[in-house]
């Protein structure tokens, strides 16, 4: 399965070769050609079985991140610990005693955490500020550890991918978004489509949606779909809620989240996909959170766009959890929904 | 001109559900212009030529308005929700909401744990009055605007939707009383202002203008104890010099400033210490615009009793026109 090669790959917001790199080993012989823009995104044209009657194929972007949420070493203390500072979105609770890798040379590190026999009073039950905490390499001095690590080199969670055989469940880091690049890959992988399908594996998603910014503008596409690995919240609750997404229940499509309205000739035609190809799928809950469809719909002179995200259970932590039958049903609904995209009128 | 405000201002649009207030706006423009179309985000771009010798001007009006978002539907068919642009709690207990599909319903609150509680939206849900969760006709994602009728006062006239269907009611009535312009106009009807000028950046991008007007509305603190702010009912046009997100091209607000004087038209200089319009979208499109803003002083914007005074908005009307009937000098 690629979500293992991509899951277990280092891709920090602004460095993500590696994750480009399985990327390209799994799609160069199925695409028809495929680019790396300045960014660093990487977009791969599979063209389209036949040329449209007009000499201009539609365009369809189909995009999914690479990158992932990480920490930058910011300083290296005279002790040779390691002060750094969040990239993209993380919650101070989930930092303290987790295994990182750092730099290029995975130098494997812990985020220090004090024992609770330390802890004044006044601390019991408090959160520790990341800027207060420091990953601990082993090093025994400022020198021991500069000969490792640099100022501005990354740190990423040390999560091996598992596969959870009985639940139909995979553990590992990154599903947001590798879980979405394992779905563009797998239909890239696929027969052509009526039209020509630009894949576009994106950079910097995490600070800002800012590759997928720049990839649009280039290829201007007629209509787009985003993936995503998204928020999944359903554990008991105390009230009658939303869960945002559950476990299970199928790919979820967005109406409208923080950063875009979502065409809804696109949610017509996924919600017509899926009921006619008895594929589950779920609504997002609204206005959670944003995606690479907020930069990408406002190209040049606007673009159709909607996401599909696989359900992500702790998303932006070190460890992730998504069901297999979702990724799976994933592929089939996008596959199914691109054939019928290229008779939308748009 | 009361007649066409009332029939905007009335009409069902949330940020993104803009077709209603678009068809409507179609049929009073198309009759009017030299071509009309509708971009991938849905904006409405009308064109009137010039005879050559002016500028490339975008004027624009957001068609959308603020409103709800259904993000959970509950065993027993209550209905919690989301905002679609900005609504505060203070705002809409115990108000009105209507569906696209013309459910109506009500907003309530769960028991507050003490009576000076703050009131707030995850205590907060939609009552559509239905039985049981099986004969609810909306769901998950549907969106609803605020229910109010348009109240003609005389003088100020009051409703939900003011921002910004007063703006694209000027637009019409100035493209109704526009003689030959030397410039070639692009009335532009956007989308999904409120909910980060989202249209506004693609129209613009689109029609790339020389210069650029956004006709919006803009906060009046003349009630009591209101904001440290200048714009009053009934004292004319605002002509924008700053606001939350842009400051408007000297040229441009210049210009504003010399149409009126050489017309007589009362005016007022406009500084909005928070919030912005489409003109701030158009003003750093492409290569850059010349961007300004022309807004109607409005009481309670973004409650559904926004109110405006109408020799404002007449007096609108008749700056657009000048500024349009003549030639533009930056």
């Amino acid at each position: 399965m690629i979500l293992q090669q991509l899951a277990n790959a280092s891709g920090p917001s602004g460095r993500e070769e590696a994750v480009r790199q399985v990327v390209i080993e799994a799609i160069r012989d199925h695409v028809d050609s495929y680019q790396v823009d300045g960014l660093g995104n990487c977009i791969a044209l599979k063209r389209g079985a036949a040329p449209a009657a007009d000499g201009r194929s539609r365009r369809v972007m189909v995009s999914a991140h690479m990158d992932e949420v990480a920490l930058m070493i910011v300083q290296i203390t005279g002790e040779g610990l390691l002060r750094f500072r969040k990239i993209g979105g993380i919650d101070d609770r989930v930092l303290p005693s987790k295994r990182v890798l750092v730099g290029e040379k995975r130098v494997p590190g812990v985020i220090g955490c004090k024992p609770l026999h330390l802890l004044h009073d006044a601390e019991f039950g408090q959160v520790a500020a990341s800027d207060d905490l420091y990953i601990d390499i082993g090093a025994s001095s400022a020198a021991a550890a500069e000969r490792l690590v640099q100022r501005g080199d990354y740190a990423v969670f040390d999560t091996p991918y598992e596969p959870w055989p009985q639940a139909r469940l995979v553990k590992g880091k990154a599903f947001d978004d590798r879980a979405g690049c394992a779905v563009l890959v797998e239909l890239l992988r696929g027969d052509p489509y009526p039209f020509d399908l630009y894949g576009v594996f994106t950079v910097q998603e995490e600070v800002g949606l800012r590759g997928a910014r720049v990839a649009a503008y280039a290829v201007d596409p007629d209509a787009a779909i985003a993936l995503e690995g998204t928020i999944c919240d359903d554990m008991p609750k105390k009230k009658d809620i939303s869960s945002t997404t559950v476990l299970g229940q199928g790919p979820s499509i967005t109406i409208m989240d923080r950063s875009m309205i979502a065409d809804r000739r696109l949610v017509q035609l996924l919600i017509d996909t899926a009921q006619a190809e008895g594929i589950p799928y779920q609504f997002k809950q609204p206005l959670m959170g944003s995606t690479d469809s907020g930069t990408i719909h406002l190209a040049r002179e606007g673009v159709p766009t909607t996401v599909v995200s696989i359900p992500s259970r702790y998303i932006h932590s070190p460890v992730t959890l998504l069901s297999l039958d979702d990724l799976e049903n994933t592929v089939k609904l996008m596959r199914a929904a691109l054939i019928k995209l290229a008779d939308l009128e748009l | 001109m009361k007649a066409l405000i009332q029939e905007l201002v009335e009409a069902y649009g949330p940020s993104g559900h803009e077709g209603t207030v678009r068809n409507l706006i179609r049929r009073h423009v198309e009759p009017l212009c030299d071509e009309v179309r509708v971009d991938a985000m849905g904006n409405l771009i009308a064109l009137k030529r010039g005879d050559g010798s002016g500028r490339r001007v975008m004027l624009a009006a957001h068609m959308d308005e603020i409103g709800v978002i259904v993000s959970h539907v509950d065993e027993k068919g209550f209905l919690r929700f989301g905002t679609v642009g900005g609504v505060r709690p203070t705002q809409v207990l115990g108000t009105r909401v209507l569906f696209g599909n013309g459910q109506q319903g009500t907003i309530g609150q769960e028991q507050p744990a003490s009576p000076d509680e703050k009131p707030s939206f995850d205590k907060m849900f939609i009552d559509v009055g239905a039985p049981n969760k099986e004969a609810l006709t909306v769901g998950v994602g549907d969106v609803a605007c605020f229910q109010r009728p348009f109240a003609d006062l005389g003088q100020r006239l009051m409703s939900k939707a003011m921002d910004d269907r007063i703006g694209c009611a000027v637009l019409v009535q100035a493209l109704r009383d526009l003689k030959p312009s030397p410039h070639d106009v692009y009335f532009v009807f956007t989308v999904q202002e409120e909910v980060g000028l989202r249209g506004a950046v693609t129209s613009a991008y689109g029609v790339a203008p020389e210069v650029g007007i956004a006709l919006d509305v803009t906060i009046a603190a003349d009630t009591p104890e209101a904001a440290h702010m200048n714009m009053a009912l009934g004292k004319g046009p605002c002509i924008k010099v700053k606001d939350g997100g842009m400051l408007a091209h000297p040229g441009v607000k210049n210009l504003m400033v010399a149409t009126a004087q050489r017309l007589g038209i009362p005016y007022q200089l406009e500084v909005l210490l928070g919030g912005t319009t489409d003109a701030m979208a158009m003003q750093t499109s492409q290569a850059g615009v010349a961007a300004g803003t022309i807004s109607v002083a409005t009481r309670y914007v973004h409650s559904p009793s926004e109110m405006v005074d109408y020799d404002d908005v007449l007096n609108s009307v008749k700056l657009l026109v000048g500024i349009l009937s003549a030639p533009i000098v930056l």
